[in-house]
């Protein structure tokens, strides 16, 4: 596979009242075409500020990428200026957000909103866009498109208006569909469709797709590759097999741990982690995991573990006991 | 529904409509939604009842009702055998003091200007004579009980977390020693971490003080972990109750076979396995629920007699009761 986009030591921080607070700190991959990227971690762990630093969309100030390159197509998109990332935003790019309601214009007919992003970024004139948005609504499984164009948002389900969503986005053809919690407002039977027709869109287009959730049990379907986020960090990242089946940093298990199994015996104990992420604005020097981890040593307290390939290229991980506690010389 | 547990509230025929009016002058009542459509069960003492569906299948409707936040439109709520319906409001709000409930959002439903203290001590002043050195050892207990540090009465909700607070409406429930305590999607709102930990804390809990639980929530997979039964509902009816493992390992309603097979399971050989049911279109309106069977313009086995009779919720096998024309036991 070749490669769509490389992050190279993502860097992005907000200067509030408070202080600094340090969202993403040096964030590097690759991600390949047509690949499907799982984003997992918890609330403030950085997932979706590396995903709106990726489109630019992090509003500066308060804002500010202050490192890194985002490699895409041959060009660092970090030095585009505000017309050109724009032609890259919605064509090249497109997103997802989590609230289909919000991300929506109420004023405005679904029809007129998806038109509206296909003459921005296609040569298509007013008709061949409305015939075009009602193909891609009957794409995305919606009823008796040419009607629906009509409608306004409120006249949708919330099921429904992510599907309009994901109609908006795919209307370019973008190589990349970033989808940040594009479920989690939903419920469960209607987030088995959205996958489902994500990952039926995804084969058909041959469009690569970076998940972004909290739901540990979605990217275990979907995902080649899973990314694991703590604290601004990538922690662990390796193929679903590797996150699940190969665990090695002490959050993933963690993580893993407190998810109830469908075996469980009544009774059972729920792992848990214990504590709280750390606050953002005072990151401690080293592993930002320290506080919580029970394998903590001292060298964990101050100095930061470098992402290493553990057992086979693919999975790499960052943790300076992970070979000890895979060999169980610690518990 | 036989046990060897003895019940501490019996749910019977349950209705709750909430009326629609129309009209800017002379506003009429043109019709209901019918949140909660006749619903029984038992909650026995000292077990945990899980109660799940997708959004707008009644279910926090439901918990309100049991507790008397809202009226019934009709039914019975038989709490350790009294009636709640037959008692006068000064009745109900001293029966109240044995059923408390947790909320699902520990932002909203913690007043921002009360202190921890007086958060958790409210209760004990509307149901309790206790003076207020007795208050105060009170919920210093209850916050050690809950694991948070008793000298954090002073402080206010938005100096802690997310998980921290619901520790909070947990420690507040439980200050007037309840029988009943209503989880209202109490974890929905925390990170996977977090809920963990709360959840165990709530298990403890049972453990120590013989606390039954009607836990409400759409998460299936934790449901099923702290239930001992589970209740499945749909569009303002119960469509499924069995034990935890039968319903998980024998669903008869397809609706339920469907939910099971949504929730996304985490790890990549068993989903591969996995049979997924995609069930089609969305949910109706409780305004405009569908003839027969609420279930039928999404199931994937309706026949003609589905849009035409409502079926009867009855005991298909020893304690596993269904809604279904066409669910078969055997």
């Amino acid at each position: 596979m070749d490669g769509l986009i490389k992050l190279e030591n993502l860097r992005t921080r907000f200067h509030t009242e408070d202080g600094i607070v340090n969202a993403v700190n040096g964030v590097s991959y690759e991600m390949a075409q047509g690949e499907v990227l799982g984003v997992v971690g918890e609330s403030g762990c950085g997932k979706s500020v590396h995903a709106l630093s990726i489109m630019r969309l992090i509003q500066i100030p308060p804002g500010e990428i202050y490192d890194g390159e985002i490699w895409f197509d041959g060009r660092d998109l970090l030095t585009l200026d505000e017309k050109e990332i724009r032609q890259v935003r919605g064509r090249d790019i497109a997103m997802v957000f989590q609230d289909p309601m919000s991300s929506l214009n109420p004023v405005y007919t679904i029809g007129f909103q998806i038109v509206e992003a296909l003459t921005l970024h296609t040569d298509l004139n007013k008709k061949a866009a409305k015939e075009r948005a009602a193909e891609l609504l009957s794409l995305v499984g919606i009823p008796e498109p040419e009607k629906r164009l009509d409608n306004y948002p409120h006249q949708f389900s919330g099921g429904m208006r992510q599907r309009a969503m994901i109609a908006m986005a795919l209307s370019c053809e973008p190589k990349l569909l970033i989808a940040d919690e594009p479920t989690t407002a939903l419920d469960v039977t209607i987030q088995a469709q959205i996958v489902d027709l994500v990952i039926r869109l995804k084969e058909e287009l041959g469009m690569a797709v970076m998940w972004i959730t909290h739901d540990l049990g979605i990217v275990a379907e979907m995902a080649h590759k899973i990314n694991v986020m703590y604290a601004g960090y990538i922690i662990e990242r390796g193929s679903a097999q590797d996150i699940f089946k190969r665990t090695k940093h002490p959050y993933t298990m963690g993580l893993l741990g407190s998810l109830p199994k469908i075996d469980d015996a009544p009774g059972t104990k729920l792992f848990s982690i214990p504590g709280l992420p750390p606050d953002l604005v005072k990151l401690p020097k080293g592993c930002p995991f320290f506080a919580r981890c029970a394998y903590r040593k001292e060298q964990c307290k101050t100095e930061m573990p470098p992402l290493e390939e553990a057992e086979n290229e693919s999975h790499i991980v960052a943790c300076w006991r992970w070979r000890e506690i895979q060999a169980g010389e610690i518990q | 529904m036989t046990s060897e547990k003895s019940v501490l509230v019996q749910v019977r025929n349950l209705k709750k409509y909430f009326p629609v009016y129309s009209g800017l002058l002379f506003r009429r009542h043109v019709k209901d939604v019918k949140a909660v459509d006749d619903i029984s069960f038992d909650i026995l003492k000292g077990e945990t009842l899980g109660l799940v569906g997708e959004s707008g299948c009644g279910k926090t409707t439901a918990g309100r009702t049991i507790l008397q936040l809202y009226k019934p439109t009709s039914g019975q709520i038989i709490f350790d055998g009294v009636d709640l319906a037959s008692l006068q409001e000064n009745e109900v709000r001293r029966m109240r003091q044995r059923m408390q409930m947790i909320f699902q959002d520990p932002y909203a439903s913690l007043n921002p200007r009360m202190t921890v203290g007086s958060i958790i001590s409210a209760p004990l002043d509307v149901h309790t004579s206790m003076n207020s050195a007795e208050k105060r050892d009170r919920v210093q207990e209850l916050l050690r009980i809950v694991g948070l540090n008793p000298d954090f009465v002073n402080r206010y909700p938005h100096e802690f977390s997310g998980g921290q607070r619901q520790r909070i409406g947990i420690a507040r429930a439980l200050a007037v020693s309840p029988d009943l305590v209503i989880c209202d999607e109490p974890i929905s709102s925390l990170d996977v971490s977090i809920q963990a930990q709360v959840v165990n804390l709530l298990e403890e809990l049972q453990e120590k003080l013989g606390l039954t639980y009607l836990f409400i929530a759409h998460d299936l997979s934790m449901v099923r972990h702290i239930s001992d039964r589970m209740v499945v509902m749909y569009l303002g009816k119960v469509m499924e109750l069995a034990d935890r493992n039968e319903i998980y390992l024998r669903p008869l309603h397809p609706y339920t076979k469907a939910l099971i097979s949504a929730v996304p399971i985490p790890d990549p050989d068993k989903a591969a396995q996995s049979n997924r049911i995609i069930l089609e279109g969305d949910i109706p309106s409780p305004i405009n629920p569908p003839k027969g069977c609420n279930f039928n313009t999404r199931c994937p086995i309706a026949t003609e007699e589905c849009f035409v009779v409502d079926p009867e919720y009855r005991e298909l096998a020893p304690n596993h009761f269904v809604a279904c024309h066409h669910a078969d036991a055997s």
